[in-house]
C-alpha cells in the first residue's frame, strides 16, 4: 500500500530533454495550459492563509491528557498561492459552463446562477439545524413549498425530503416498502430489477436486506411484461423500475406492471433519475408507482459539483406515506402553522415512521436551489423544459442514426436521451475510442458502456439547455468520429491528444493503489 | 424562458428533421389516458429573476440568521468563519458544474483536489487512507459500522452514550433492516464520558465499538483506553468526530487506537445551511482494509505520455461494477463540500488549524468560567474543547425558546436531543467558536441570569 508508483513526470520538475514532444517546453506548461504541483509539494507547515491570534501555549486548558502531541503534517498556503493553486486546477476540468456535457442519465443541464445567489442568502446559509422552531419558519416554509410542487408534479401523496442523494433516496423508498410489508406481517425476500437498471438499484435492494433477481428486457428495450408477471409471487416484495428507462424509452406498460405487482401483493419503486423527460407531462402517481426518488441535482438543476452533493427526496403513495422517515414538516390543519416532526414529538401521530436516515433535515442548500428553479420555470417553463429535452435528444438520434447503430431507433421516438451501439465499428475500434475522440473535439463524452443490455453503448443526453447550434456542432463531430471508427483510424486509439493528460493507466492505479501523498523518501522505505 | 435556448423556428426545423408533427407527438409512447395536456395545476407561469429572488428573500427573512443573534449552537453543526476565498473557488464553474470525474483526462482538477483532500483527511485523523467523502457524518458512521461487520463477521454494534443521538438513530434505523443489532444506552449526566460502563458491555460478539470524540456533551473520552479494551475482545473501534477543528488541539483518533475514523467535516469550509449539504469524512488506520471501504477513492497513476495523473480507482468495490455485491449503494460523494473543506484546510495549514483550535478553546474556557458563576448553573464537564454542558436547575427547552425570542440562540437543549428526561432535560449544550466575542459570552451569561432569576422570582 502507498508504495511509490513509477508515477512519471511531475509538475514542477524539468521536462527531460529527450522526450518526444512537438515544440517542447522545459516547464511542461503550454501557454494557458498550466501544470500544477500537489499542495504537499507547494506548501509548508509554517505557511498560513488566515490571520489568527498567536496561541498562548502556556494558557491553562481543559483538554485533560488528550492534547495533541503528534504533528499533523498539514501544509498551508498563503491566500494568493491558494487562489492560484485551485484556479490552475479548475482549468483542467471540463464543465457544463464550458460546453455540451451529454452524459446519458446524468442530466447535465445549465445550473442557473440565481439559485446560487438564493442559497447564499444569510437566512438560508447561516441557520443552524437545531435552532428553535420559531426561528426557522422560513426553512420550514421552503421545505413545505418545495414538497408541495414535487407532490403535484408526480401525483403522489407525500414526500420524504431528507435523503442526501439519489441512491440514498432509493434506499429510503425501499425501506418504506419493507416497513410497509413488515407492518402487515408479510416479510418478503426478493426485489426484481431489470437488467438495464442503474447499478445503484440492485445495490440498494441488497443494502436493505433483499435478494435481487433480474427481469429480462424485451426486444423493444422495455421490461418484458409477461416474464415479469410469471415471476411475481408471494416472495416478491416489489420491483424497481426506471421510467423513462435507461435505454431512453418510456415504459409503455408501466400501469400494467404496477397493477400486476400490486395484485401479487408487492409494491412498485420507480427510479426517478430520468424524470426530466416527463416533468409536467405525465405523473408517476397516475401509473401506480408507490415510491420514486427525485434527483434534485438532475431534474431541478442543483449543481453536480464534481460529484456531489446531490439530493434525493422520495415521493410516496398513500400506502407508503405513513412510513416516511423523520424528520418531516407538517401543516397544522386548523392554524396552518408549520411544525417539525422529530423523534421527540413523533409519538402517536406517526406511529410507523421507519426511523431516521440522516442527521438533521436533508440537503437544505439544494431545496432552496430547486425551489428557485421551479418558480423560475413556472408551469409553462417546466413543461417546455421536458419538451425541449426530448426534442433535443430526438434531433440527435435522427441526425446520427444513419452513421451510428441506434438499436431501438426503428421503434419510434426516444425520450430525453438517444442510445447508440458500437455495431459497425472496424475491428479493434471501441466506444471508448470515440469517447476519447470527443474530448479532443471539445465535448464531454456521452455515457459509455451503459446500459449493459446494448453492446458498446453510447447514451447521449443533451438536455433542454443546449441550443440547436451546439447540437449541430456536436453532430458534425460525432459524424466524423463515427467515420473514423468505421475506418479503423489508429490515431483515435491514442486520443485524447489535446487534453491536459493522455489516457491514464487505470490498471496500475488499482493494482498498486496510491491513495494519499507521501514524501518520496518515506514512500521508498514503506 | 431564460434558461431555454431553442427558438420556435429551431423547434420547427428540428421537428421536420425528426419527422414529427409537434413536441407532443414525441411523447407518443405515453398512454394518452395519462398524458397531461395542460400546465401543472396551481403553479404560476415562469417568473423573472427579480420576482423569484424577492419571493425567496421573503422566505429567508422568516429565519433568524446566526449572524443576527448571539449564537451558541453546536451539537454536530458548527459556525466558523469561512474565508472569502473558499466560496470564490467553489463557485468557479469548472468545479461547480463538473460531473463525477469518470473521464480523467478532462477532470484532473477535481481528481487532484480529491487526492489532496484524501491526504488532508488522513493526516487530520491520524489514519493511513481516507476516501473521497460521504454524504455526512451520520451516514459515514453507519457505513463504518457495516464495514466493521464485514471485517469481523460479527453482528453486535456497541454504541457509546456519547454518540450524537441523530447518528444513533440512523444506525438503529438501518440496523433494523440488516442482521446487525445495536446495543446503545443513553448517556448519563456525569462529568466523565462513561468509559467504564462502555467497557463493561464489550464481549466476544461485539463487532465494533462506536465512540464520539469529543462526545455529544462536549466531554473528551479516553479513546485509547476504550480501544485497548475493545481490541482485547476482537472488536473494531469506530471513532466519530463531529468537530474537526477540535483535532487542531486534540490528539488524532487514529493515533489513539481507532480502526475507523469517521466524522462530519462541515466545520471546515462548509457553512451551517440548516443541516445540509454537509461532508462525511471516512478514514482507516489499517491500509489492508481498503478494499472493504465504501465510497469513491482517488488514486495516483501515470498517463500514456509518462506524466503523473489521478483517477478514480478500486471501483470494483462500487455499485456500478459490483451491483448487488457492492460494499455500499453509495453513488456520489460530497464533492463540492470536499473542495470547500480542502480549500479552507489549505488556507489554514497546520499552523492555522492549531491557532484556530487554540482560539476556540481559549474562548470556551472563558465562557465556562463565566457561566459557572450564573446562579443556578454549573458546568458538567471536566474536559471539553469548544462546547460543554451547562446543567441548570430548570428544564432548558422552554428557556432556549424564550431566549431565542430575545435574540440569543443560547445553545442546544439536551432535552431536544434526548426527549426521555432522566435529568438530561436540564442540560444545555453551549458551543463557543472564534466567531464569538467576549461580549457575546457576557450577553449569554446575562440572559441566563435574567431568565433563571425570573424563574426564581415566579
Amino acid at each position: 500500500m502507498n508504495q511509490m508508483n513509477a508515477s512519471g513526470w511531475k509538475p514542477g520538475t524539468p521536462v527531460p530533454a529527450d522526450r518526444d514532444v512537438e515544440f517542447p517546453t522545459v516547464t511542461g506548461n503550454k501557454a494557458l495550459m498550466l501544470e500544477e504541483r500537489l499542495l504537499f509539494e507547494l506548501g509548508t507547515r509554517e505557511t498560513c492563509g488566515v490571520d489568527l491570534p498567536e496561541p498562548d501555549t502556556d494558557a491553562p486548558n481543559r483538554l485533560g491528557k488528550f492534547a495533541r502531541r503528534k504533528a499533523m503534517e498539514l501544509p498551508g498556503l498563503s491566500e494568493p498561492e491558494t487562489v492560484r493553486h485551485y484556479t490552475r486546477l479548475s482549468r483542467q476540468n471540463y464543465a457544463i459552463d464550458l460546453g455540451l456535457f451529454p452524459l446519458g442519465s446524468c442530466t447535465m443541464k445549465h445550473n442557473p446562477r440565481l439559485n446560487e445567489k438564493v442559497a447564499r442568502m444569510p437566512g438560508f446559509a447561516d441557520v443552524h439545524p437545531l435552532q428553535p422552531v420559531d426561528t426557522i419558519k422560513g426553512a420550514l416554509g421552503v421545505i413545505d413549498e418545495l414538497s408541495h410542487w414535487l407532490i403535484e408534479l408526480t401525483g403522489m401523496s407525500a414526500v420524504a425530503m431528507s435523503p442526501k442523494a439519489g441512491a440514498h433516496g432509493e434506499l429510503c423508498g425501499i425501506l418504506c416498502i419493507r416497513a410497509a410489508l413488515e407492518a402487515r406481517g408479510d416479510a418478503r425476500k426478493v426485489v426484481l430489477v431489470p437488467e438495464s437498471a442503474h447499478g445503484t438499484n440492485p445495490a440498494t435492494a441488497a443494502f436493505a436486506g433483499y435478494e435481487v433477481e433480474d427481469i429480462p428486457a424485451g426486444k423493444d428495450g422495455r421490461v418484458d411484461l409477461e416474464a415479469l408477471k410469471a415471476r411475481l409471487g408471494p416472495d416478491v416484495a416489489g420491483v424497481m423500475i426506471t421510467n423513462p428507462n435507461t435505454c431512453g424509452l418510456f415504459e409503455r406498460d408501466m400501469k400494467a406492471i404496477s397493477d400486476a405487482v400490486h395484485e401479487a401483493g408487492g409494491l412498485v419503486y420507480c427510479d426517478g433519475a430520468n424524470f426530466n423527460a416527463i416533468m409536467g407531462r405525465v405523473r408517476p402517481g397516475d401509473l401506480g408507482v408507490d415510491a420514486m426518488h427525485i434527483n434534485l441535482h438532475k431534474t431541478f438543476s442543483t449543481p453536480h459539483g464534481g460529484g456531489g452533493p446531490g439530493s434525493g427526496p422520495v415521493v410516496l403513495s398513500e400506502a407508503l406515506a405513513p412510513f416516511a422517515p423523520l424528520p418531516f414538516v407538517v401543516k397544522d390543519a386548523q392554524s396552518g402553522e408549520l411544525q417539525l416532526v422529530e423523534e421527540e414529538n413523533v409519538g402517536d401521530a406517526f406511529p410507523v415512521s421507519f426511523g431516521r436516515m440522516t442527521a438533521f433535515h436533508g440537503q437544505m442548500g439544494m431545496f432552496t436551489r430547486a425551489l428557485t428553479y421551479i418558480l423560475s420555470h413556472g408551469a409553462d417553463g417546466l413543461r417546455q423544459a421536458s419538451g425541449d429535452a426530448v426534442l433535443n435528444a430526438n434531433y440527435l438520434l435522427r441526425s446520427l442514426d444513419d452513421v451510428l447503430d441506434a438499436p431501438f431507433g426503428e421503434a419510434g421516438h426516444c425520450m430525453h436521451e438517444a442510445l447508440f451501439s458500437d455495431d459497425g465499428f472496424a475491428e479493434g475500434m471501441s466506444t471508448l475510442d470515440v469517447a476519447k475522440g470527443l474530448i479532443d473535439e471539445g465535448f464531454h463524452p456521452m455515457t459509455m458502456y451503459f446500459p449493459l443490455v446494448v453492446h458498446g453503448a453510447m447514451l447521449v443526453e443533451p438536455t433542454e439547455t443546449e441550443s440547436k447550434a451546439v447540437l449541430d456542432q456536436f453532430v458534425t463531430a460525432m459524424r466524423s468520429l463515427a467515420q473514423r471508427a468505421k475506418d479503423g483510424d489508429e490515431t483515435l486509439k491514442s486520443a485524447p491528444h489535446h487534453a491536459p493528460r493522455a489516457r491514464l493507466d487505470e490498471a496500475q492505479a488499482a493494482r498498486k493503489p496510491v491513495l494519499v501523498w507521501q514524501e518520496a523518501e518515506e514512500a521508498e522505505e514503506a | 424562458m431564460r434558461y431555454l435556448p431553442l427558438t420556435d423556428p429551431d423547434r420547427g426545423a428540428m421537428l421536420e428533421k425528426i419527422g414529427a408533427a409537434s413536441v407532443d407527438a414525441l411523447f407518443a409512447d405515453v398512454p394518452a389516458s395519462h398524458y397531461l395536456d395542460g400546465p401543472v395545476k396551481g403553479l404560476p407561469l415562469h417568473a423573472s429573476e427579480m420576482a423569484v429572488e424577492k419571493h425567496m428573500r421573503q422566505l429567508s427573512k422568516q429565519n433568524l440568521a446566526a449572524a443576527d443573534a448571539a449564537f451558541f449552537c453546536g451539537a454536530g453543526a458548527y459556525r466558523h468563519h469561512v474565508p472569502a476565498t473558499v466560496d470564490h473557488i467553489i463557485q468557479r464553474g469548472e468545479f461547480l458544474t463538473a460531473y463525477t470525474p469518470y473521464q480523467p483526462e478532462i477532470a484532473q482538477g477535481t481528481l487532484q483536489m480529491l487526492f489532496e483532500f484524501q491526504t488532508q483527511v488522513a493526516r487530520l485523523y491520524g489514519c493511513a487512507v481516507a476516501n473521497a467523502s460521504m454524504y455526512d457524518g451520520s451516514t459515514a458512521c453507519w457505513e463504518a459500522i457495516v464495514m466493521a461487520a464485514r471485517l469481523t463477521k460479527r453482528n453486535r454494534i456497541l454504541i457509546g452514550g456519547g454518540v450524537h443521538p441523530h447518528y444513533v438513530s440512523v444506525a438503529q434505523t438501518m440496523a433494523r433492516f440488516t442482521p446487525g443489532h445495536v446495543d446503545y444506552e443513553l448517556p448519563v449526566l456525569a462529568s466523565d464520558a462513561g468509559e467504564d460502563a462502555l467497557i463493561a458491555r464489550m464481549d466476544e460478539d461485539t463487532s465494533c465499538v462506536v465512540v464520539q470524540y469529543p462526545d455529544i456533551m462536549g466531554r473528551i473520552p479516553d479513546l485509547q483506553r476504550i480501544a485497548d479494551a475493545a481490541h482485547e475482545k476482537g472488536a473494531l473501534v469506530i471513532a466519530v468526530n463531529t468537530e474537526p477543528v477540535a483535532l487542531g488541539a486534540l490528539e488524532a483518533p487514529g493515533n489513539l487506537g481507532a480502526d475507523i475514523v469517521v466524522g462530519e467535516g462541515q466545520s471546515i469550509g462548509v457553512g451551517l445551511q440548516f443541516g445540509g449539504p454537509y461532508l462525511g469524512l471516512f478514514a482507516i488506520t489499517n491500509p489492508k482494509h481498503v478494499r472493504q471501504m465504501p465510497g469513491r477513492l482517488c488514486g495516483e497513476t501515470r498517463d500514456a505520455d509518462g506524466k503523473r495523473g489521478f483517477v478514480l480507482t478500486l471501483s470494483t468495490r462500487e455499485q456500478h461494477i459490483r451491483r448487488e455485491k457492492a460494499t455500499s449503494n453509495i453513488c456520489t460523494n460530497s464533492g463540492l463540500c470536499a473542495l470547500a473543506f480542502s480549500v479552507h484546510m489549505t488556507l489554514l495549514g497546520e499552523k492555522g488549524l492549531t491557532a484556530l483550535a487554540a482560539e476556540n478553546h481559549r474562548l470556551a474556557c472563558l465562557a465556562a468560567d463565566r457561566l459557572e458563576k450564573v446562579p443556578g448553573a454549573k458546568v458538567l464537564n471536566d474536559t471539553f474543547f469548544n462546547e460543554f454542558t451547562l446543567v441548570l436547575d430548570t428544564e432548558t427547552r422552554p428557556l432556549v425558546r424564550d431566549l431565542a425570542a430575545r435574540g440569543v440562540l443560547a445553545g442546544v437543549s439536551l432535552g431536544r436531543l434526548f426527549p426521555d428526561g432522566d435529568g438530561r432535560e436540564n442540560g444545555l449544550l453551549v458551543t463557543i467558536t472564534e466567531t464569538n466575542t467576549e461580549d457575546d459570552i457576557e450577553t449569554l451569561a446575562k440572559a441566563l441570569e435574567g431568565a433563571l432569576g425570573e424563574g426564581e422570582a415566579a
